[in-house]
């Protein structure tokens, strides 16, 4: 089992003649993914990396009956590409583009809740499904098919994870980036409530990280309805305040959104934190044990 | 409490009061009449040419607080005018809001002096938690709003504005109530958060904070100070007002970073640090904090770094001066590793670099990388793992 994508997933790939696009759709082909066609206003027609090009996600879908869509457009349109996946009846739509305005993601999350479609992202590494679909950049072999859901808002801070639980022999059922954006799609109770369902999935690991009160609503949401174990790592106990982190949700402001009170939050609900990035893998082990 | 989570994210271009007040007076929101000014002469000009008896001579800074710097000055005539904005400018003005070193001042703003019956607070920003445009409220206006919410939060209220609907009628009736506007008054309220929320939505602001909005002797409403951040996501369809970005107000280092597409952030420490992706970038400062050193820089190199912005960011980093040890961390997973190994290691020799450098690099070829670096000539010390990189940082760092 596995949360979101699995082995029948059919996806389209927004962006697909992109140079990001295409590059990153070729890796997950090679892995294995089934991504059946590409949308790229103005290149209905055309083909690439083998598959049909169409003009909007209504004709790409009609064409293949995709469900899940994986959006690598410039940022510009990125707010097109995921109302028209939604539109087109996209069940699940995966969006790596980074630089979304916020504003855009305002009016996106409050229309797609008339739609039964759910995103990832925007500003995401994607989501994979070890050994069966890989919908992302991240590097496919370090993944091992396994017993760990991984939920993190990072990219390679979620790589080192995924390493690090491979390592240590417990491998992965499905590992989720939800992005770095403070307005975005699926956040950590989603995809805590999809990991405790999941009956593959025997413990959660959740890398967090500075700004906003997501891990806070989270360790609320865990203490009560989460029975597998939860081990979890805030990034940025040493960011000053004021200042942004890269990422454009990462920033503690007004005292609010530091890795102290996410770990103490997260503590109080018995969750197993970690404050070294390099335990990851081992607390779950041992949680586990 | 959590309504200020996003008050100081200002990251983006930050406009400076003059630029805020003339956007504001496109929306019609009422301002006092003011002109910029950057030599004394011309300052004293501006207050003769504005009239009245008295004015407003204020610093043109980034930063808040500006009137316990001393940046900003009450004068009766345009001679005294001349002589506030000759001691402001050119000098580094140090608020509570700044670093010790001050920001420079290069322009004041010449108001025409108000006269006020009371001070609100009003500002406009992104809701993280409601994922919608919101105005924060406070009928104690004039102070900072951090410092109300951390003394007297119930004196804070939020109007969220609906995705949906936009800006109701509604939004305007309860900041009324909040600040205690009946009549008059009520009604320009009303047409000011309005405008204030046309402006956020037009303009993409990411925050527009006015503090204080004054009710003044006369009854009307009037901008006293503000401040508009324009989200930098959005800039590609802001061209005007990305025109508008002040790089004499950011950080040296921080500018030139972007520039160059990395993002940097400078910390007082002493262990510099390279990463690709800015999560395991600030999981790297804090490992570096739990073995016991003080992390130099945040740096993130992007998360498909290739070596020419490695040799960017050995460049960024080696300028800061309290560096005594440089740690790389990359996860190598589209990019291989041994592409980064030959970055460093063609960086190191370049820029001559005097501190050891470990770089721990995991991920897609990285064996081969570590036995690179391994049989260089150059002092560059591969590490296995994440701990042992960042223990063998702080001890060479010592």
């Amino acid at each position: 089992m596995s949360i979101l994508v699995d082995a029948s997933t059919r996806a389209i790939c927004q962006g697909l003649t992109g140079r990001q696009g295409r590059f990153h759709a070729e890796q997950c082909l090679e892995y294995g993914t089934q991504i059946l066609a590409g949308v790229t206003p103005g290149r209905g027609g055309q083909e690439c990396l083998g598959l049909p090009v169409f003009n909007t996600a209504e004709e790409a879908v009609q064409a293949t009956g995709a469900d899940t869509s994986l959006v690598f457009v410039p940022a510009p349109a990125a707010a097109d590409a995921i109302m028209d996946a939604a539109d087109a009846g996209i069940r699940l739509i995966i969006c790596i583009t980074e630089g979304v305005p916020v504003l855009d993601m305002v009016r996106i999350k409050a229309a797609l809740k008339s739609f039964d479609c759910r995103l990832i992202g925007p500003n995401c590494p994607g989501v994979i499904t070890p050994g069966q679909c890989k919908l992302g950049i991240m590097p496919g072999f370090i993944h091992e098919p396994g017993r760990i859901g991984i939920i993190s808002r990072s990219g390679t801070l979620t790589y080192e994870v995924v390493h690090q639980t491979t390592a240590s022999g417990l491998g992965q059922t499905s590992c989720v980036g939800i992005g770095g954006d403070p307005v975005r799609g699926l956040n950590f109770i989603d995809c805590l409530e999809m990991f405790e369902r999941d009956p593959e999935t025997e413990g959660i690991v959740m890398v967090g990280e500075i700004g906003g009160a997501d891990e806070e609503k989270a360790a609320d949401y865990i203490s009560s309805e989460v029975s597998k174990p939860v081990v979890a790592y805030i990034a940025g106990v040493t960011a000053p305040p004021g200042k942004r982190m890269g990422h454009a949700g990462a920033i503690v402001a007004g005292g609010q959104g530091t890795a102290e009170a996410k770990y103490d939050a997260l503590q109080a609900a018995g969750v197993a934190v970690t404050r070294s990035p390099a335990e990851i893998g081992a607390s779950m082990a041992r949680a586990l044990a | 409490m959590r309504a200020f989570a996003l008050l100081l994210q200002n990251a983006g271009v930050n406009l400076h009061e003059y630029q805020a007040k003339e956007l504001l007076g496109r929306y019609r929101v009422p301002v006092a009449a003011g002109r910029a000014a950057s030599s004394g002469e011309a300052a004293a000009a501006a207050a003769a040419e504005l009239g009245g008896g008295r004015w407003a001579v204020k610093a043109q800074v980034h930063a808040g607080g500006r009137g316990k710097g001393g940046g900003v000055k009450l004068c009766d005539s345009p001679g005294a005018v001349r002589e506030a904005a000759e001691r402001l400018l050119g000098s580094q003005l140090v608020t509570p809001q700044t670093g010790p070193e001050g920001l420079p001042v290069e322009k004041v703003y010449v108001e025409q002096a108000s006269s006020i019956a009371r001070e609100l607070y009003l500002s406009l920003l992104i809701d993280r938690e409601d994922e919608c445009v919101c105005f924060v409220g406070s009928a104690a206006g004039g102070m900072d709003i951090e410092e109300v919410a951390r003394v007297a939060p119930e004196k804070i209220a939020r109007v969220r504005v609906r995705p949906a609907t936009g800006i109701m009628p509604y939004a305007g009736r309860r900041l009324s109530r909040i600040f205690g506007l009946e009549d008059a008054p009520a009604r320009e309220m009303h047409v000011l958060a309005g405008a204030l929320y046309r402006l956020f939505e037009e303009c993409d602001a990411s925050l527009i904070e006015i503090n204080p909005l004054v009710v003044t002797g006369e009854g009307g409403l009037l901008a006293l100070d503000a401040k508009i951040a324009v989200e930098d996501n959005a800039l590609f369809r802001q061209p005007d007002l990305a025109g508008l970005r002040d790089p004499g107000q950011e950080d040296e280092l921080e500018r030139s970073a972007q520039e160059v597409g990395l993002s940097y952030v400078s910390l007082d420490g002493s262990i510099a640090c390279m990463v690709n992706g800015a999560g395991l970038a600030m999981a790297t400062m804090d490992l570096i904090k739990l073995q016991g050193g003080a992390p130099a820089n945040f740096l993130d190199v992007g998360g498909a770094a290739d070596s020419a912005r490695v040799a960017a960011g050995f460049r960024l980093i080696l300028s800061n001066p309290r560096v005594c040890a440089i740690l790389v961390n990359i996860f190598g997973g589209i990019v291989r590793c041994d592409v980064i190994a030959e970055g460093i290691l063609q960086a190191v020799r370049e820029a001559s670099v005097e501190v050891p450098v470990i770089a721990r690099l995991e991920g897609t070829n990285a064996g081969q990388a570590r036995s690179m670096l391994d049989e260089s000539e150059l002092t560059v010390t591969a590490a296995s793992d994440l701990a042992a990189a960042a223990r063998i940082a702080v001890e060479m760092a010592a």
